[in-house]
């Protein structure tokens, strides 16, 4: 297929329909409304169900209902509407059925704004919903990566039974770029063998996410453990940047990544031995991937548009040996390439932060900023 | 290698399409290219605007805190982007809307009257399409003829129509910011 022009909530949502969406229920807010409206359009053309529904709590119940038929379906929201939808997140992911769930994340907390942010990564990747279950998390950085995403997020989300989640923010959603759509694949309609679809001439099945019996839930709980496991062995993505020579190692996902690349390349013209490890999947997390470089790197440097949430996942996988700096911008504010690779040439002339945890050194170096 | 040109001015005045037609001529002549409006640092303090980013590799970062080149449609836009080109770059401001000369000697600038070459044309809305004509002249990223095929290209259907007025602004902008001795 030739590229088009795409801008990214488009191209996700015509992502999905070629990724054979069946149903898609969601609830307008901003900055993924283009992504329910593109859908309002597209859905019933192809004869396929769109709903609007009343509420995020609406849209994220039938979301659960229609993910119980084997269908293929998804929702998008933002950060305040996701926080909605929790309730349900984990009921889909306690009843073991597919869904793809998108966040096109804004700033925060609370109502915020409508500004691109990072700062649902631990809500996405580590907390969420009440209980104990994984979940796939995926971070494009780019509208070709986003529309690749879509499409895997379908597939992994049914072989895991398994919510898979797409994280990014407004900037990638607003952002038109060449992109490549894949071919329209028909719908298929899965055979699963968990999915409730009439028990003609069959024995029937039963989806539910309650286990009265602690004994039966804490199965149910060894279950998802051991799926989860399959997935942190096969499905683990991320993108390399210059590290082959790289003494320091700069570390960041979605676009706070993308702009870390532009300062990386800046640093390299200065001669400066900088490299850049992009998580693609930030849930299964490249650990082993940190784990080997920080066993020969000076250090790490870690930018996020949040107050420091991977941050928390390097320092897991670096494990003491080399140090784990940090610059982020929160609350909606983006970093230019020049913020970051002034950090670079800091970390470069062997300036480390003097703070155990460097989320305290980099809040004291924000002082002149944040007093405006 | 990587090119960076923002436009600004006020909400009305064909910023983002402008942007679109040079993305679209971008992708057409095989360049990696990103668009983006008005929705991040840039944002700290007024106009709307949008950057497109041209490059033959992977680009990073959409925004640049100093483009190379910079079309100016309006006064607050002119102040706010002259002290931020790169140096040695280039920027286009529409004369009709400012009220100094340029403060910087070390960029190519040119002082284009994109108001009356548009009205003269046929319709003030031109105005963005004489703007990007002149930023080729004095920033040849892409040559005119790419962005006269890039708009013919994907001009949706509905304005094809005001295709001949969107070429003739194109090549009427062009032609002043040729026309000028630039230093």
């Amino acid at each position: 297929m030739p590229k088009e022009l795409w801008k990214g909530n488009e191209a996700i949502a015509e992502a999905a329909v070629r990724a054979g969406l069946q149903a898609y229920f969601g609830y307008p807010i901003t900055p993924q409304s283009e992504i329910l409206e593109y859908l309002a359009r597209r859905m019933p053309e192809l004869g396929r169900a769109f709903v609007q529904a009343e509420s995020e709590l609406g849209a994220i119940n039938m979301v659960y209902g229609a993910a119980c038929t084997g269908a293929r379906v998804m929702t998008s929201s933002s950060s305040p509407g996701i926080s909605l939808m929790m309730e349900g997140i984990s009921y889909i992911a306690g009843t073991e059925v597919p869904a793809v769930i998108v966040n096109v994340m804004r700033g925060g907390p609370g109502l915020g704004n409508i500004a691109p942010s990072q700062a649902d990564y631990n809500q996405a990747v580590h907390g969420g919903g009440h209980g104990d279950y994984p979940r796939i998390v995926l971070a494009p950085a780019s509208v070709q990566e986003a529309i690749d995403l879509t499409a895997l997020a379908f597939d992994l989300a049914e072989t895991y039974r398994m919510i898979c989640m797409l994280i990014l923010d407004g900037s990638l959603g607003q952002m038109m770029e060449p992109a490549e759509m894949p071919e329209m694949k028909p719908i298929v309609q899965r055979e699963f063998d968990w999915a409730v679809t009439g028990a003609m001439n069959r024995p029937r099945r039963i989806l539910s996410s309650i286990y009265i019996d602690p004994v039966a839930e804490e199965v149910v709980n060894f279950r998802l453990a051991k799926r989860w496991q399959e997935v942190q062995v096969r499905e683990v993505r991320y993108k390399e940047y210059y590290l082959d020579d790289a003494e320091i190692v700069v570390v960041g996902f979605g676009t706070a990544g993308r702009i870390a690349l532009s300062a990386v390349r800046a640093a390299r013209a200065e001669g400066i031995s900088v490299g850049l490890l992009r998580p693609v999947t930030v849930s299964p997390y490249p650990y082993s991937v940190i784990e080997e470089l920080a066993k020969h790197v000076q250090g790490f440097l870690v930018t996020e548009m949040n107050m420091g949430q991977m941050f928390d996942d390097v320092r897991l996988a670096v494990q003491g040996r080399a140090p784990v700096e940090f610059y982020g911008r929160p609350g909606g504010v983006v970093p230019f390439p020049d913020e970051i690779l002034a950090e670079i040439r800091r970390l470069a002339s062997g300036q480390w932060s003097p703070d155990p945890d460097a989320r305290l050194s980099w809040q004291k170096r924000m002082a002149s900023v944040i007093q405006r | 290698m990587q090119k960076e040109i923002l436009i600004a001015g006020f909400g009305g005045q064909g910023i983002l399409f402008a942007g679109q037609v040079l993305a679209y001529a971008a992708m057409d002549a095989g360049k990696v290219v990103t668009w983006i409006p008005s929705y991040g640092p840039e944002m700290r303090g007024g106009t709307a605007n949008c950057t497109v980013v041209i490059a033959d590799e992977e680009i990073g970062s959409p925004w640049v805190l100093h483009p190379m080149a910079v079309i100016a449609m309006n006064l607050p836009s002119f102040n706010k982007y002259e002290p931020l080109v790169q140096p040695r770059g280039a920027l286009v401001v529409n004369q009709n809307m400012v009220d100094r000369p340029a403060r910087r000697t070390d960029l190519t600038t040119v002082f284009i009257p994109g108001n009356e070459i548009a009205e003269e044309i046929g319709d003030r809305r031109l105005l963005n399409m004489v703007m990007l004509g002149s930023l080729l002249a004095v920033f040849p990223v892409l040559r005119l003829d790419e962005v006269k095929a890039a708009l013919q290209a994907h001009l949706p259907e509905k304005h094809k129509r005001l295709l001949a007025q969107n070429v003739a602004a194109l090549e009427r902008g062009y032609a002043q910011a040729a026309g000028i001795t630039v230093p």
